[in-house]
């Protein structure tokens, strides 16, 4: 039999259904797998060999009558920001050390009822701040992808959901959760060749997932292909009563939109998003994106989003500022981290200090000057204005327009310890924070190598809660892209 | 922008070494809403229990967990918002309080800061000097109470209990229109009196389910407002008069010797009846307010509160003014009656059917005494409306005296049962055949000649035949009776 790791889900579900495998098969192929290369990817930092066996068993009981659910049998890796029940649950974070949560988030909890199985928690930017998935207590996660002509150096999987990225990348899970509140599914999907989309903020439920910035988090998936993506989201998404900014709409069918054609779609291309100094193959790869929807009968339609030049600005004052009331739960008194001393302020101050690494701490305290009284207006409140501009640009664009092309990111992988300085780092996010701030669905979908051989990704952004075009419209730009680069294996 | 409502009024005046001083006063009321379950959770809100026995995942404010706004909440805020006859907002905004201590689990508590679900409103006072006094609401928001430390339970270590974590409270602002100690005292009372009545909060104080902020300031009278101290978490309304007196008196003490008030939070300690300082304003906490963005605006039509309006049962202003219209009750009784809706039930129960003032006078007089002594509410106080009423009956119909009413009562609370049986079985009926009444007078004149001498010069001393009658009858003669024939034989 052929290496079952290299089927994508659609295949694996397909086989496992006409029963050419077993879910046990696969599972133990991609446990093998994960055993052999996460030494050197450090993807996962747990693996749940013994309950991944249990639920591919159960899923082959319902396969062999003929039973189960979309994803009965699959092996998935779940980034570490969900709440698995009794499984590390620590957002990569030193100040959860130990946590297991006696609950299940609603998105895994949807995931295992349609029969998913799970092979443990992926690393990632610890609370999922990060582009680049250097901030983890857990170390860095090593992209597979290297750059070509015998530069050996490792490379950054691009962040926060770095490891989801990575694992799904190398092949040590079909595909992965990830979450996104700037980008963290998109930019990391766009470094390592794979489909990420990012949902219209209250599709998926945040219920169970340890939140980063409330107002802009969402969950969605890592994929080796469009389709693959449609299935996970239509699994991922649902309505759910305990997270009341989850919206009560039907779930529609993903993956009937991938096939889809786009004659006649309206394909918006926002003029601000051609940045002085973007590397010119980012650039060329963009019109490329434009060519290939051109030819496949879709209009293009120059748009104008103006305020997007304050988007990333206004991005690091809310998304900070939610997180510095977020993470103010970690206080050594219930769970997790603990160090103690006789008085209670010096026993946080020390628990706080030790438990969060440096960029934590600077998302917390940026969060805590923007909310203070006196800097409040000026900052805060200003950048919650301006997001209602953000918005209202979308707005304006999509009266004309079904979609939106853009690059995904400004460039491709970079070496760990490359980008030292935040604000550089935060650039990374240009393109992607602006879906997150209207609370719109992105997709990431690869497109292309760079000069070096590594992948970039182009970004496709739709209406509120039409995910169906972007899955339509990804699936023409992959089928376009032909996009079939696979990562040399060194590890 | 605080606005002067009220015209000075000499009567409350503090007089100080070198003039008079005004009283301003406003008040910030902590109600738990009477509900099952918490705000945001599904955690029982029951007094007592063990420790942690009702923390959900969300009030222990575990990873991930998210707040699920109570509607029965909201209903009961909107509920108050209407006895207080304030504006109610469809709109208001849940924010996030932010600050560090370990019985706040979040780390923050979902209050609401800049949109309230309540805005202005007013609480009508009588006072019995001054007569009426409006004192304004400002707001009436909704929030989460916290958990509770423990610091003298483990030896060397604070513990947590998180019961009340979570729990829904109401902080009902006033506008500082409050004059003195004792408009402040009235205006808790009428404030639970409107809350009980209303069935929003169980106004039990001795539980926390009510407390007070006290923001106390004097100045001049009629003057310029001056630097207010609050007076944090008061939770009895004896304290309350307490803690303002002696604020007041120490806030003109350090005028009069020309120092001025620092504005800080400070602490009433009701053993040695002092308020001390608890935080300077420069220790003040930076709350860094923000809109949750874990929970959308609360938003409701005007078909919500138009149900709940429809719903809202007789408050205590209306019930007193009926109450006079329709037993001609006084104002002081009527007042008395209305504090607690139990109460007033109950006077109706008796009253329905009986002379109202008969009624009134049982109910404040005999079984309110009682009750007080036994430091129940009037309606708990061991005799029914049923048994009260009929007991009256037996006076009206001149079964008994009010005198051997009263003996019966206590058997009545001490023993249960139907007061006409008692009267029967214990054969305290009065005796008003006059033939009866006449020996017993007969044989009291007989047995005292001396004193039937004394009293034709003076006729005062008819009081003691009077008792000597009573006594020898064992208190069942008809007293009217035992006048008429005692004045006929004394020949006076």
């Amino acid at each position: 039999m052929s290496d079952l790791t290299e089927l994508n889900l659609a295949e694996a579900r397909d086989g496992l259904k006409t029963k050419a495998f077993s879910a046990r098969e696969i599972t133990d192929a991609y446990l093998s797998a994960i055993d052999a290369s996460n030494p050197a990817l450090n993807a996962y930092i747990s693996v749940t060999h013994d309950q991944a066996r249990a639920m591919a068993d159960a899923s082959d009981e319902k396969l062999a009558k003929g039973e189960g659910g979309t994803l009965e049998g699959i092996p998935l890796g779940i980034k570490d920001l969900f709440a698995t029940k009794g499984v590390h649950t620590q957002a990569c974070s030193h100040i959860l050390d130990g946590f297991q949560p006696p609950y299940e988030s609603t998105v895994t909890s949807n995931l295992w009822r349609d029969g998913a199985v799970m092979l443990g928690k992926l690393n990632m930017d610890e609370f999922a701040m990060g582009s680049s998935n250097e901030t983890s207590y857990y170390g860095n996660v090593v992209n597979p992808w290297r750059r070509s002509g015998g530069d050996n150096a490792a490379l950054v999987p691009g962040g926060s959901s770095g490891g989801s990225a990575t694992a799904t990348s190398a092949h040590l899970c079909v595909a992965a959760t990830g979450t996104d509140t700037g980008g963290s599914i998109r930019q990391p999907a766009a470094f390592t060749g794979l489909v990420g989309i990012k949902p219209t903020y209250g599709r998926c439920s945040r219920w169970g997932i340890v939140a980063f910035a409330s107002s802009l988090d969402q969950a969605g998936p890592l994929s080796r292909t469009v389709r693959d993506s449609a299935i996970m989201l239509g699994s991922m998404a649902s309505h759910d009563p305990k997270d009341t900014t989850s919206v009560d709409l039907p779930v529609p069918d993903y993956e009937a939109a991938v096939g889809r054609d786009v004659r006649g779609l309206k394909v918006g291309i926002p003029k601000e998003y051609r940045l002085d100094g973007m590397p010119g193959e980012i650039e060329t790869l963009w019109q490329q994106g434009v060519e290939w929807l051109k030819q496949a009968g879709a209009e293009i339609v120059e748009v104008s989003l103006p305020y997007t030049k304050y988007a990333l600005p206004s991005y690091y004052i809310v998304a900070p500022a939610e997180a510095s009331s977020n993470l103010a739960r970690y206080d050594g008194v219930r769970y997790g981290l603990r160090v103690p001393d006789d008085d209670v302020i010096t026993m946080y101050e020390k628990t706080r200090s030790e438990g969060f690494g440096p960029e934590v701490k600077r998302r917390v305290m940026i969060g805590t000057y923007v909310l203070s009284a006196g800097y409040y207006d000026a900052y805060y409140l200003k950048a919650q204005k301006i997001r209602t501009l953000i918005k209202r640009d979308f707005e304006k664009a999509f009266a004309d327009v079904d979609v939106l092309l853009t690059p995904t990111s400004p460039n491709a992988a970079f070496a760990p310890g490359e980008i030292t300085d935040p604000v550089t780092m935060y650039l990374n996010d240009i393109f992607t924070v602006t879906v997150n701030m209207a609370g719109l669905p992105g997709i990431s979908v690869p497109a292309g190598l760079d000069g070096r051989g590594l992948p970039l990704g182009l970004q496709l952004i739709g209406k509120a809660f039409d995910e169906e075009t972007l899955f339509r419209t990804a699936g023409v730009l992959e089928e376009s892209a032909g996009f079939t680069a696979r990562p040399e294996k060194w590890w | 922008m605080l606005v002067d409502s009220r015209t000075p009024n000499p009567k409350s005046f503090i007089s100080g070494a070198n003039g008079d001083w005004e009283l301003v006063i406003g008040l910030e009321v902590h109600a738990q809403i009477t509900s099952k379950s918490k705000l945001f959770s599904a955690s029982s809100t029951s007094f007592g229990g063990e420790p942690n026995d009702h923390v959900s995942l969300v009030d222990a404010a575990m990873p991930g967990m998210l707040p699920v706004i109570n509607k029965y909440c909201v209903e009961q805020a909107v509920r108050t918002g209407l006895g207080l006859k304030a504006k109610i907002n469809k709109r208001s905004v849940f924010d996030r309080k932010n600050y560090f201590y370990p019985d706040l689990p979040q780390g923050y508590q979902i209050s609401q800061f800049k949109d309230p679900i309540v805005g202005e409103g007013t609480v009508h006072l009588d006072m019995p000097e001054d007569g009426a006094v409006e004192v304004g609401i400002e707001r009436l928001h909704m929030e989460q109470d916290a958990g509770k430390s423990i610091h003298d339970l483990v030896p060397g270590k604070s513990v947590v209990d998180l019961n009340r974590s979570g729990v829904a409270l109401m902080e009902i602002v006033s506008k500082p229109d409050i004059r003195s100690a004792d408009e402040a005292k009235a205006y808790v009372t009428k404030l639970r009196s409107i809350l009980r009545y209303l069935g929003t909060c169980d106004g039990n104080m001795e539980e926390g389910s009510l407390r007070a902020d006290v923001n106390v300031s004097v100045r001049k009278p009629g003057g310029e407002f001056g630097t207010r101290c609050e007076i944090k978490n008061v939770n009895s309304i004896r304290f309350i008069g307490q803690a303002i007196e002696y604020e007041a008196r120490r806030q003109i003490d350090i005028l009069e010797d020309g120092g001025q008030i620092d504005q800080e939070t400070r602490l009433f300690d009701p053993k040695s009846g002092v308020t001390r300082s608890m935080r300077s304003k420069e220790e003040a906490h930076d709350y860094r307010y923000f809109p949750d963005p874990d929970l959308l605006p609360l938003e409701f039509d005007q078909d919500f509160v138009d149900e709940i309006a429809a719903s809202l049962p007789e408050l205590p202003d209306e019930k007193k003014a009926r109450l006079i219209e329709q037993y001609g009750l006084s104002a002081y009784d009527a007042d008395l009656l209305v504090d607690d809706p139990d109460t007033a039930a109950y006077f109706e129960a008796v009253a329905q059917g009986r002379d109202p003032k008969h009624a009134v006078n049982w109910v404040m007089g005999d079984l309110a005494a009682h009750a007080k002594s036994v430091g129940k509410p009037v309606h708990q106080a061991g005799a029914s409306a049923e048994q009260l009423g009929s007991l009256i009956d037996l006076i009206s119909d001149n079964t008994i005296s009010g005198k051997i009413a009263k003996d019966v009562l206590d058997i009545v609370i001490a023993e249960g049962g139907n007061p006409a049986k008692i009267v029967d079985t214990k054969g305290l009926k009065q005796v008003t055949d006059t033939g009866a009444i006449e020996a017993v007078v007969d044989e009291v004149i007989a047995e005292n000649p001396g004193k039937v001498e004394e009293v034709k010069e003076k006729p005062k001393m008819v009081g003691w035949f009077v008792g000597q009658v009573m006594q020898k009858s064992g208190g069942k003669a008809n007293p009217q009776t035992v006048n008429a024939i005692l004045a006929k034989k004394l020949g006076l």
